[in-house]
């Protein structure tokens, strides 16, 4: 399988990573290096295989439902890089 | 005081335990040498102060006989690992500023232990690579030269581009540089395809990545969810041994971390491998191998033999289908990983005019090409209409190399021998071509490892034409590292001590 142009944009903005026009042919030609590598694993015969959930076998853990983390606001937005009375400030979400 | 960058930290451990040497002398003499050695590139931070201010606390433990596994030891520790207060950035330009406020549990129980942090070290971008030349903050240069290298022309490389200088290999390139170069006893790297074990390899140290669960994720910049382990990189076998036995053990906090004691893996260096089974996998035998690399594997199969283990052919079947299964189920598990990278609550933003602008452009200002080529991958083969053909697909062929291992691990097989890479450390510059799946062949030896979540160690086993390290890996039964360090340890004490090079970087 390969992508076209098309598909390369829309994959970019699933992605939500912003892509020029003139990067598109470009980025087009790796992506398909990539798929064309992992093209041999159609000839793989995976008939009644299920398929791995996890690589060690394990419990899924469940802890009480309490507060274990005191930190506080002030560390939460400590990194944001815009911040205001402990809200992350962003542009306008909705119209 | 250069003397006591050569101790190996089993060494360092034990002049601090006798008294010797303080901690405060050898985080003084690693700092010197982390400044002499600054042209590398192998550190992207650098913590003088903390690191005197931790020798010096250490010292006061020392003087009232608390001492702890790794009292005093100066170690470096790799970028993606969350050190409260300080740069943690997994190498990338989207994490810019990035300081956290808590401690991962990996590093958490090396300060618990004693330890002192001399910095952060280089990588590739979010671990994602295998020559740390896809780092935001540039390549990192193996202290190892081709024979026959010019010296003064390699020092002068350093400045420039590097270009004529090697690769330490990746993604813990700046954790192998560092402890090849002795500008640390010990560092914390991880694996997701190999990236303990490559680069450990490629620079004449020892890497091992435990079994998945081994060693909790919780603090670790995340890769891949599913692959993704913490691991040492250290001089010596049993130097990796201790270490691991610090990094190692059940995390609440993370839960695929398991919930199994750790045992004192140091007591298994110098165990007697006799009556051990180990099976050499046809299909790593690869088309076009160097003859170097089969005769080293060779070797090491007969030092195997001479201290008394058994040595069967096996057959892995689906070895083939494990890269290629890997370069899907790691990009997708990527893209669900990095989809936090938003500009909003931590890191680079660029601004947008409106949000979804926001997004688009920090994430394309913030991630290097590779680590964007890899989110898109990730991003078709789960996005609707594909996620079967690609994603539930490669997660099947993973259910069969692992069962490929449980079968020759029931049919009496202890550890498994392969060679750790398909070459010696190549320069930088030289792989990043327009092709890049070039690179990812690196990993050729080692995905299938992490595909099964089993442990793997890489051992110094020789020496290439051009001068170069070259190791071997081997291939454990879940949890049994201790098997493998017993193993390594024969491989390492019969290619006697790996002669690391002389400073001329400084």
């Amino acid at each position: 399988m390969s992508v076209d142009q098309a598909n390369v944009r829309r994959i970019a903005h699933l992605a939500r990573i912003a892509v020029s026009d003139d990067e598109v042919p470009h980025l087009q030609g790796e992506l398909n290096a990539m798929l064309a590598f992992v093209e041999e694993l159609n000839a793989v015969n995976v008939e009644g295989i299920e398929p791995m959930t996890s690589v060690i076998p394990m419990r899924m853990a469940l802890r009480t439902d309490v507060v274990t983390d005191h930190a506080g606001a002030d560390v939460v937005v400590g990194n944001a890089p815009i911040s205001e009375d402990h809200f992350f400030v962003v542009p306008k979400v909705v119209e | 005081m250069t003397d006591l960058t050569n101790m190996t930290l089993a060494q360092a451990r034990d002049a601090v335990r006798a008294k010797s040497v303080s901690s405060t002398e050898l985080t003084t003499a690693f700092l010197e040498a982390m400044d002499k050695g600054r042209g590398l590139n192998a550190y992207v931070a650098e913590t003088h102060d903390q690191a005197l201010a931790m020798a010096k606390a250490s010292d006061a433990r020392i003087a009232k006989g608390e001492i702890g596994p790794l009292e005093g030891l100066p170690l470096g520790i790799k970028d993606l690992y969350a050190t409260k207060g300080v740069h943690t950035q997994s190498c990338s330009h989207i994490l810019n500023g990035f300081k956290p406020a808590y401690e991962s549990t990996v590093t958490a129980q090396l300060w618990r232990d004693g330890a002192v942090m001399l910095g952060k070290l280089n990588m590739d971008e979010f671990a994602m690579g295998s020559s740390n030349e896809t780092s935001y903050y540039g390549p990192v240069a193996s202290p190892w030269l081709r024979q026959g290298a010019d010296k003064m022309a390699s020092r002068a490389a350093l400045a420039g581009d590097k270009k004529g200088l090697l690769v330490p290999g990746g993604s813990s390139g700046g954790s192998a540089a560092a402890v090849a170069a002795r500008l640390c006893l010990g560092a914390t790297a991880s694996d997701t395809g190999g990236s303990i074990r490559q680069p450990a390899a490629f620079t004449g140290t020892v890497g091992i990545k435990p079994t998945y669960g081994r060693c909790s994720r919780w603090g670790m910049v995340a890769f891949a969810s599913s692959l993704d382990q913490a691991g040492p990189i250290a001089r010596t076998v049993r130097d990796s041994a201790i270490m691991l036995r610090s990094m190692a053990g059940y995390d609440p906090k993370d839960s695929t971390s398991v919930d199994r004691p750790v045992p004192n893996y140091e007591d298994a260096i110098g165990a007697s491998v006799k009556g051990k089974t180990i099976g050499i996998p046809r299909e790593y035998r690869i088309d076009g191998m160097p003859a170097e690399i089969d005769a080293l594997w060779a070797k090491g199969v007969q030092w195997l033999r001479d201290a008394g283990a058994t040595i069967v052919d096996i057959s892995l079947p689906h070895t083939k289908t494990a890269l290629p299964a890997y370069y899907i189920v790691a990009p997708a598990e990527a893209s669900s990983n990095l989809a936090r990278y938003d500009g909003v609550r931590y890191g680079l933003r660029v601004p947008g005019k409106d949000i979804a602008d926001m997004y688009e452009k920090t994430r394309r200002a913030g991630f290097g090409a590779e680590v964007r080529r890899r989110i898109m991958i990730g991003t078709y083969v789960l996005s609707a209409g594909y996620y079967d053909a690609y994603y539930v697909k490669a997660q099947k062929i993973r259910t069969l190399i692992k069962r490929d291992f449980e079968q020759a691990y029931a049919d009496g097989v202890d550890a498994i021998l392969t060679p750790a890479t398909p070459s010696a450390a190549f320069g930088i510059g030289e792989k990043t071509s327009a092709d890049p799946v070039e690179m990812y062949l690196n990993d050729v030896f080692t995905v299938t490892v992490n595909m099964a979540g089993l442990p793997g160690i890489a051992v110094p086993a020789g020496i290439s034409a051009e001068g170069l390290p070259l190791g071997l890996q081997l291939i454990g039964r879940p949890f049994e590292e201790d098997t493998l360090f017993s193993l390594a340890h024969v491989i390492e004490q019969a290619h006697g001590e790996m002669k690391l090079p002389e400073a001329w970087w400084a």
